[in-house]
């Protein structure tokens, strides 16, 4: 018989204390499974943010490093020039990687340092409880923006589209963004993921993979509305797909005639 | 083959003994004065192939510091005053995950952008863990470029065998000034040790996954964790506590000062003792652990002693929470850059001898 | 045997060169040395100084406060040297560029016209060895006989052909206080 479903070994096999509908679990079990595929379970290596996925180390079943908030891209560069057979996942959300980590994250990429970083973004704080984040979307309600986030008056910025940002510097090979709203993006998310991690075993360069991802509890929906919310608001600003792509095994640009 | 006496800069010495360690990557920002060190890294650890980045700020340098220390290499970074302020972030991670590293302080002038001259203004910061949390480093005061040199070369394996930060609290008169050294044995990186509390490398190590943390959420578990890291404190202090004695058993005054203000109250000293007066002098070597069980018993003997700082006065604190009320304790500082000359440091004392 | 030198002069006459250039004689002579430059708020007005002791015992405290022996390069290194020479010390002036001597009648006041010799040897810039070697003459301190090896050492390779006038200008700053 032939198994087609499976628990990925990368991954413990316990419950997380994520949020029903976050997509945290999801996030986490796609990159178990391009671990296992790729046989690289012993040689894996995250790098956790301070966040709700602070509790990676509690199910991703290999070596774990927990930095201080928003430092994850400097510890992660501590870990993989000391080891750069291994592979190493840093793992961060929208407060810790384009708030308090912006320097860490835009110089870590600009040295095109040869880990690989997944970026989740769910346009909110989810640990301290729902307040503003960098990506938060203009008239999002947060604890901290409660009429909603307002560029102009109260002068709290605009979201920040980070694969954007980091598509300008040289040190940056594979910036995708996906979403993990539906099967297809989750399909589509996973195969960034290996595309990344490929890269960085063969030493290409910084590689990231941003994902859209659901905080029902934050944004006080229930999990199918914070889907829908998702797909109408998010997706439209953040938009899905290869950002930049110089992978030396990136398809040629066509050619012009 | 002995080595040969190599005239260097205080911030060179460090460098290259650092390197002689078998330092296996250094992080770092530019700030003065300890940019010769930073420099010396970025050109011997490059040559030899092993780790050096120019950090974007010290809180990032010393963030690659932990992730370098997490897999178990010797990893170091330098600042001076101000930067150090802004790496306690990342010492209290370092020793809330018991990771050892190597941290210099070429300390200058402040508070805030203060000025580039040599302070010993960052003691208390030192001493007392500097970041926020119940912690300590262990601290090394060197006197001169040899001692600068040494005690960085040994710093490493301190940090290793107790897994707790070493801070190397140097000022810049050391780092600035030359003299001769003789360098300690260089140790290939690749024949140290692994750990067993390291991540990387499980299968060759046979072991289970490590986590590498400093987080726990639970008030029983972490008050335990802090208790087993105090037992360990408590063994460092027996074991580690090092000091220097100049001319102390005689002695009715002992000065008390360590790095450059120990230089300094030596000269006073030969001044003194050339005038016949019975003047000692006690050198902490380790600032923590301090020795204060010593500069009691010397209290008991009946000695004063005259602190010599350049600060308005910290170190003094603890010479006075050693001797317990038992004997005068004075104070002697200068600060915002300036030394004290042997001159000022020896009317002081003969001020206070009544001479 | 120790003895503190303090020496000034402005940026640009070997002031360090000088500083780093006894130490290491002393050093290959066998003693013991510290050397401390002072830079800051000085060294942007131009002013350069040095804090050398050589000793065959342990150096105490490393700055110069109270000096044996000042070197004087440039007229307005004059008060500092009233200030730092000790009671009885020895001042090297530079006659070529100080006119005044220091107000130390106390002091033993060396004369050396420094740049005057070095332009006779061909080059302004060696001025700071013709001191080394009153330096060293006067005080007894240095023997100055293992230059060429330090001097091989301190510059680069592209510079090995001034090494012989170097150690010619130190010879005659030796010469001009016989």
């Amino acid at each position: 018989m032939e198994l087609v479903y499976g628990h990925p070994k990368s991954l413990k096999p316990i419950q997380t204390k994520y949020c029903p509908g976050c997509g945290h679990g999801v996030i986490h079990r796609i990159i178990a499974e391009v671990v296992d595929e790729m046989g690289l379970q012993t040689k894996a290596i995250i790098t956790n943010p301070v966040g709700c996925s602070i509790w990676a180390d509690l199910y991703f079943d290999f070596d774990s490093v927990q930095p201080a908030h928003g430092r994850t891209p400097a510890a992660a560069t501590g870990v993989k020039r000391m080891l750069p057979d291994h592979l190493v996942i840093c793992y961060q959300g929208d407060g810790d990687l384009a708030a308090i980590g912006t320097a860490e994250i835009i110089h870590a990429a600009n040295r095109g340092e040869k880990f690989t970083t997944i970026f989740v973004n769910n346009a909110i704080y989810g640990m301290t409880g729902g307040q503003m984040a960098p990506t938060t979307l203009v008239g999002q309600h947060a604890t901290t923006a409660p009429e909603g986030r307002d560029p102009i008056v109260a002068g709290m910025g605009y979201p920040i589209r980070v694969c954007e940002l980091l598509s300008s510097l040289e040190g940056t090979r594979y910036l995708a963004r996906g979403s993990v709203n539906n099967m297809v993006n989750i399909r589509k998310t996973k195969n960034y993921i290996r595309k990344a991690f490929e890269a960085q075993m063969r030493g290409e360069g910084f590689t990231m993979v941003e994902i859209l991802s659901q905080c029902p509890t934050n944004w006080q929906m229930n999990p199918v509305e914070s889907v829908e919310w998702l797909e109408k608001n998010m997706i439209t600003f953040y938009p899905l797909g290869e950002i930049k792509n110089t992978l030396s095994t990136a398809p040629a640009p066509a050619q012009a005639h | 083959m002995a080595e040969e006496i190599r005239l260097m800069k205080g911030n060179e010495a460090i460098g290259e003994a650092a390197v002689r360690a078998g330092c296996r990557a250094y992080f770092g920002y530019p700030i003065t004065p300890q940019n010769e060190l930073t420099a010396y890294m970025a050109k011997h650890m490059l040559a030899k192939g092993r780790i050096f980045i120019q950090a974007e700020s010290e809180v990032a340098a010393i963030n690659m510091v932990y992730g370098a220390s997490s897999t178990g290499a010797r990893a170091m970074t330098s600042s001076s005053s101000p930067g150090v302020s802004l790496k306690q972030e990342g010492i209290s991670y370092l020793c809330g995950a018991d990771l050892p590293a190597v941290i210099v302080n070429v300390a200058r002038s402040g508070p805030g952008l203060g000025g580039i001259s040599p302070s010993q203004g960052d003691y208390f910061q030192a001493t007392r863990g500097g970041g926020h949390g119940d912690y300590y480093t262990i601290v090394l005061a060197p006197k001169g470029v040899q001692d600068a040199a040494d005690l960085t070369y040994e710093a490493f394996s301190i940090s290793e065998k107790w897994r707790v930060p070493v801070l190397v609290l140097a000022d810049g008169l050391i780092g600035q000034m030359m003299e001769g050294v003789v360098l300690p044995e260089p140790i290939d990186p690749a024949t140290l040790p692994r750990w067993q509390w390291a991540v990387g490398h499980s299968v060759e190590m046979g072991r289970p996954y490590n986590h590498v943390s400093s987080i726990n959420l639970v008030p029983d578990e972490l008050e335990a964790a802090n208790r087993k890291r105090f037992a360990r404190y408590g063994q460092i202090k027996k074991e580690l506590l090092r000091y220097e004695e100049i001319e102390v058993e005689d002695a009715d005054v002992v000065f008390v000062a360590y790095g450059t203000s120990a230089r300094v109250s030596h000269g006073a000293l030969e001044m003194a003792r050339a005038k016949g007066m019975k003047v000692g002098l006690f050198r902490p070597v380790t600032l923590w652990p301090f020795p204060y069980a010593r500069l009691l018993e010397l209290a008991e003997k009946g000695k004063r002693f005259l602190c010599v700082e350049m600060s308005m006065g910290q170190m003094v604190e603890d010479v006075r929470l050693a001797v317990n009320g038992k004997a005068p304790v004075y104070f002697y500082g200068r600060c915002g850059g300036n030394i004290p000359s042997q001159e000022e440091v020896f009317a002081e004392v003969a001020r206070l001898m009544g001479k | 045997m120790t003895e503190k030198t303090f020496m000034a002069g402005f940026g640009g006459q070997g002031i360090i060169s000088l500083g780093q250039l006894w130490v290491y004689s002393a050093m290959k002579e066998g003693l013991k040395v510290t050397f401390f430059p002072f830079y800051g708020a000085e060294k942007r007005g131009g002013i350069a100084r040095a804090s050398v002791i050589v000793s065959d015992s342990e150096i105490k405290s490393p700055l110069v406060t109270s000096a044996d022996s000042v070197v004087v390069m440039n007229q307005d290194s004059v008060e500092i040297a009233e200030k730092v020479c000790k009671e009885g010390g020895t001042i090297f002036v530079n006659s070529s560029l100080v006119k005044t001597d220091p107000a130390r009648p106390d002091a033993k006041i060396v004369h050396v016209p420094c740049n005057d010799i070095a332009l006779k040897l061909g080059d302004v810039r060696i001025a700071n060895m013709v001191m080394m070697g009153a330096l060293g003459k006067v005080t007894g301190a240095l023997k100055l006989d293992k230059l060429e090896s330090i001097l091989k050492g301190f510059f680069p390779a592209s510079k090995h052909s001034l090494i012989s006038l170097n150690i010619a200008a130190v010879e005659e700053g030796k010469k001009a206080v016989s």
